[in-house]
């Protein structure tokens, strides 16, 4: 192993991490100020990759695609806000679940009324197809590079405006007392569609950008969704900074655990059951690091003590 | 999830050949329609419904049920299958893990199941059975054949990459089992993973000649797609499964010239196959996969058994299944002592005819190629 192969690893981590944080981000929000359990969310994510598939194909321009997709999903997350999730924030989460996990049937068989079953096509730039090579000799994927870096600056730009702006005060707000802030004035429903949107916007962005490199088909929200939970919990729910290090925590170690482990159990036992038993076991990592953070810090890492 | 019952009328009245045992024979198809491998689910089935109609023979009937890629399901279907609808002959499904799952328990019940798609080792070994055919290819079939294309390219340092699970070792050993060269790695991957930015980096710092990889499905597009775009240039090689026409056209470019190995494909010079390449792309405006005539296979292999035995009489059935006496698409095909196909594999080569990417054969790699398991199957 060298150690040009280990930070383009990190990296390869660090864009996973970013990515997580792109549907975290909102997810967290969404429970931390509405406290619903919103399960469709992977939905919004997979909306984001059609609607960005679909222009591309018209267009050719995938920087109106990903307008598109972010345009789509937020569009898609107002209407389902003010249709369906409006109506469940006085219930406990059980309903929560339930009507949201309707939706994702949904909107999957939506999908696939309207799309087929087969994966649709969506390819990265022509002006990001090619590797660039970083200092320290790596070879890195310059659409993998992009998506870190506009990953972090979403990530400070939601820094800034939850902790920076009125809007933003008003959320957090939200978050403390929701009874207080409605008494204060502010219009708390108008306030919630306006979270909810900007959840759906970026995991719809977030849907486009992995869409480009993975594949464009029904049900591919639904296991990004259950990593962005193990994000938000580790972090700390309804923590934007808690989503940020919960993600890269759980993208760096899904993948040095996948490159590691098999290694690590090959140094002790025969290679093609080390592969298998190294292989099986970084599946789980990210659960084991879940366990372990629960143990010491039950709220997350960056959660508020109830 | 709806039971869809599709009672087949035939359209058109055609000759009698098949009216000398017109016993109603049902069949139960679970296969996957949703989520995301429907795309396989719907090729077979889609195959599977033009035999049928095309046949005229109106005493098939057949009911579908969608088992989601989950075992768990599938196996709740096949008991739903066998007990309240009491059909005759299984078939449908496309995944090793759930074939598994459901495949010794029907044929305990003296059930048929005709296999369309996975063919796992245990069930062509050890777990064989005489109720249990597989119309498509042991596991191993496809990437022996890749194996003995390497060697005849003279790859000398394959990296080998699957998932984990049951088809995915057995890919592995089916390649390795031919393939004479040095292992440099081997990589299994969670099943479903779509991103393989991790495993890429491994590839390009391992010094590798060819990259062996088995990823049906969404995975194979993420993983092609990525790996077109890192500038790793080490040749790719792999069974047909990720390169199938459902999903080339997913992958676009960065599949070009990708070679794989197949034991159908559209261009195979029979009339069998022009037929059913012709009647598909009228029936379902798209081109057939491999997968569609796995399924279109398997329905007229029912078909022509039908001609010849009642399925209330097993052991005529059996032996009528057994001779495989119809045309199969993919040229000559007959049944080893397990069951299992006995049938050439070919190497494809990705190519774009207008705007559509495609395969086009380019050699045989192997003749009548039957499988490793028939000596610990018991029949």
């Amino acid at each position: 192993m060298t150690i040009t192969l280990f930070l383009e690893q990190i990296l390869n981590g660090l864009q996973f991490g970013v990515m997580l944080f792109l549907m975290a981000s909102g997810l967290t929000l969404v429970f931390g100020v509405m406290g619903l359990i919103n399960l469709a969310h992977g939905s919004l994510f997979m909306v984001g990759a059609f609607a960005a598939a679909t222009i591309s194909a018209w267009t050719g321009s995938f920087i109106l695609a990903l307008a598109a997709a972010l345009a789509a999903a937020a569009i898609a997350g107002v209407f389902m806000e003010i249709l369906v999730i409006r109506r469940l924030y006085g219930r406990d989460h059980l309903d929560q679940v339930l009507a949201t996990f309707a939706l994702i049937l949904i909107f999957s068989e939506g999908t696939r009324w309207i799309f087929g079953s087969f994966p649709l096509y969506l390819d990265t730039p022509q002006w990001l197809s090619e590797p660039v090579s970083l200092p320290g000799g790596i070879l890195y994927p310059s659409y993998r590079l992009a998506i870190i870096i506009i990953g972090l600056v979403i990530a400070a730009g939601l820094f800034v405006f939850i902790s920076r702006t009125r809007l933003g005060i008003r959320i957090r707000a939200g978050e403390n007392d929701r009874e207080m802030i409605a008494a204060l004035g502010v219009d708390i429903s108008r306030l919630y569609t306006f979270v909810f949107a900007l959840g759906a916007g970026l995991a719809g962005l977030a849907g486009a950008l992995i869409g480009a490199i993975q594949s464009v088909q029904v049900g591919m929200g639904e296991p990004v969704l259950i990593l962005a939970f193990v994000v938000i919990v580790i972090g700390g729910i309804g923590s934007i900074k808690g989503a940020l290090i919960g993600s890269i925590l759980v993208g760096l170690t899904d993948t040095l655990g996948r490159f590691l482990l098999p290694i690590a159990f090959g140094s002790f036992m025969e290679s093609s059951s080390a592969t298998l038993i190294g292989s099986a076991i970084s599946s789980m990592a990210i659960y084991l690091l879940m366990a372990v953070i629960l143990l010491v810090r039950p709220q997350g890492l960056f959660g508020s003590a109830s | 999830m709806k039971l869809k019952t599709l009672a087949i009328a035939a359209a058109l009245s055609v000759s009698t050949a098949i009216t000398a045992y017109a016993e109603p024979l049902k069949v139960g198809m679970i296969t996957t329609l949703s989520g995301g491998g429907a795309g396989l689910g719907i090729d077979v089935r889609d195959g599977f419904m033009l035999a049928i109609k095309n046949s005229g023979n109106s005493d098939v009937e057949v009911v579908i049920e969608d088992d989601q890629r989950k075992p768990d399901i599938a196996v709740q279907l096949a008991d739903k299958m066998i007990q309240s609808e009491k059909v005759d002959i299984l078939t449908g499904i496309i995944w090793s893990n759930l074939a598994i799952a459901v495949v010794p328990s029907a044929t305990a019940q003296g059930k048929f199941y005709l296999s369309p798609n996975a063919g796992p080792s245990l069930l062509a070994g050890k777990a064989c059975h005489q109720n249990y055919f597989n119309v498509a290819w042991q596991n191993d079939n496809l990437p022996e054949a890749a194996g003995q294309y390497a060697n005849d390219t003279g790859f000398r340092n394959s990296f080998l990459l699957a998932p984990n699970y049951p088809a995915g070792k057995d890919m592995i050993t089916g390649y390795k089992r031919f393939y004479k060269g040095d292992v440099n790695n081997e990589i299994y991957t969670k099943l479903g993973q779509k991103d393989y930015a991790a495993e890429i980096a491994q590839i390009r710092a391992s010094g590798a000649d060819s990259v062996f990889f088995f990823l049906p499905g969404g995975m194979g597009i993420g993983f092609m797609k990525q790996y077109a775009a890192s500038g790793v240039d080490i040749p790719l090689l792999g069974p047909a499964f990720s390169f199938d026409q459902g999903i080339l056209q997913a992958v676009g470019a960065a599949a070009m010239g990708v070679k794989n190995t197949s034991q159908w494909n559209k261009d195979i010079d029979n009339a069998a196959n022009k037929k059913f390449v012709e009647a598909f792309q009228s029936e379902y405006d798209r081109l057939p996969s491999l997968y569609a005539s796995q399924g279109y296979d398997t329905a007229n292999l029912i078909l022509s058994a039908m001609g010849k035995a009642s399925v209330k009489d097993a052991d005529a059935f059996r032996a009528a299944l057994k001779e495989a006496d119809f045309d199969s698409v993919r040229g000559s095909f007959s049944f080893a002592s397990n069951n299992h196909p006995v049938q050439d594999i070919y190497v494809r080569e990705v190519v774009k005819e207008g705007d559509v990417f495609t395969n086009k054969l380019v050699a045989k790699s192997m003749t009548g190629h039957s499988n490793a398991y028939t000596g610990d199957c018991s029949m």
